[in-house]
């Protein structure tokens, strides 16, 4: 397996900081036992992007909420509109990882690097749009 | 479907471990082997397969000639029998016979041939839906498996305090306020380039001598000759 941040420098011509589509970024290796790199956009910090890759696919994915924040009574209404939104939003889907809810995009591990660029940069307005759209369910 | 149910319960039930809560790694190095085994079957039955079809083509092809001797033969036959050469006629119908012998094993063995190929192609298919069928349970079990993982870093790093987990509605609101602050900064840098510009407008005016200025020059000296003319008279 290719090492991801290589691959990102690589791919994407660039060095650790720099812009991609007009969003300032910055990537950061995080440690551990399989390979991740957050991706923050400037003034997005909160809503950084980690990207790992397994053997068939790389994948992007944004932490949106944790399971804390949900209104416990509007919880069944959210999810269903989680899943009606699944279809038209460009590129990404909705999904959860143990109890924080995640929006996300799977590329092939051959993607150009517009691909790459457009997924990054789509999945962060997606979970800026989607916060903004799905905060009546949220504390 | 079975494997889908598994990964299921596997992620339901929180497993630490989720690949090898549904196939150890011992299981996933098995499943592999299964995969290459069932790839290098696969040329090996492609390669099989070539022949046979060869054979099989080599057949019909036989049997081809073998009908248009038989059917060269059944017209000297009735050649002779309108000689009246009974003989002949039967030394030729003994040709026929024996060709016809011929033709029957070679039918037989197209036949075969046929079926051969027939099952060797099912086979084929047969194994690369198996193959498509592991690779994707294999994908699937180690995507989970690393996405757990990767989450784990991610949790990590999140509570480690490199980078705040803070409440989505509050995330979006700062991202806001510094987007709505941008968007200030550039409305009041625009105005203040248009104010900028507009100086350096006024000035350029100013040395072409157009503006306010020298039309007030004009107009004091207009008035001072119209005065001298008042005084003259």
């Amino acid at each position: 397996m290719n090492n991801l941040l290589e691959k990102l420098e690589r791919v994407l011509g660039m060095s650790d900081t720099g812009s991609l589509n007009g969003l300032e970024y910055e990537f950061n290796p995080i440690p551990g036992e399989v390979e991740v790199v957050q991706v923050a956009f400037k003034d997005r910090e909160e809503l950084p992007i980690y990207l790992t890759q397994s053997e068939s696919q790389m994948l992007c994915i944004c932490y949106l909420w944790d399971d804390e924040e949900v209104i416990s009574d509007k919880r069944a209404e959210m999810l269903e509109v989680m899943l009606d939104m699944n279809i038209p939003m460009p590129l990404s889907s909705f999904g959860r990882i143990g109890s924080r809810y995640t929006i996300f995009g799977a590329l092939s591990l051959e993607s150009s690097a517009e691909s790459i660029a457009r997924e990054l940069t789509v999945l962060s307005d997606n979970a800026l749009d989607a916060i903004d759209a799905m905060s009546e369910y949220l504390n | 479907m079975e494997f889908f149910k598994k990964l299921i319960t596997a992620i339901r039930g929180g497993s630490r471990e989720l690949g090898e809560a549904v196939l150890d790694t011992q299981g996933i190095r098995i499943y592999e082997q299964e995969i290459e085994d069932a790839k290098e079957a696969i040329k090996k039955a492609e390669s099989d397969l070539t022949g046979v079809m060869a054979k099989n083509m080599q057949a019909g092809r036989e049997i081809e000639r073998l009908e248009k001797e038989v059917a060269s033969y059944e017209s000297k036959a009735l050649s002779a029998l309108d000689q009246d050469n009974e003989a002949l006629a039967g030394e030729v119908a003994e040709k026929i016979a024996e060709l016809e012998v011929e033709l029957e094993t070679q039918r037989i063995a197209k036949d075969k041939f046929s079926a051969h190929v027939d099952s060797v192609k099912e086979m084929i298919k047969q194994t690369h839906a198996k193959i498509r069928e592991h690779e994707r349970e294999i994908s699937m079990v180690k995507t989970t498996d690393n996405v757990h993982k990767a989450a784990k870093s991610i949790n990590q790093h999140i509570d480690g305090g490199s980078s705040k987990m803070v409440a989505a509605k509050e995330s979006l609101e700062r991202i806001k306020h510094r987007q709505q602050d941008d968007s200030d900064r550039m409305v009041a840098s625009e105005s203040l380039n248009d104010e900028l510009s507009g100086e350096s407008l006024e000035n350029k005016l100013k040395a072409a001598g157009i503006g306010d200025e020298s039309d007030r020059k004009k107009q004091v000296l207009e008035r001072l000759k119209a005065k001298r003319k008042g005084n003259e008279n």
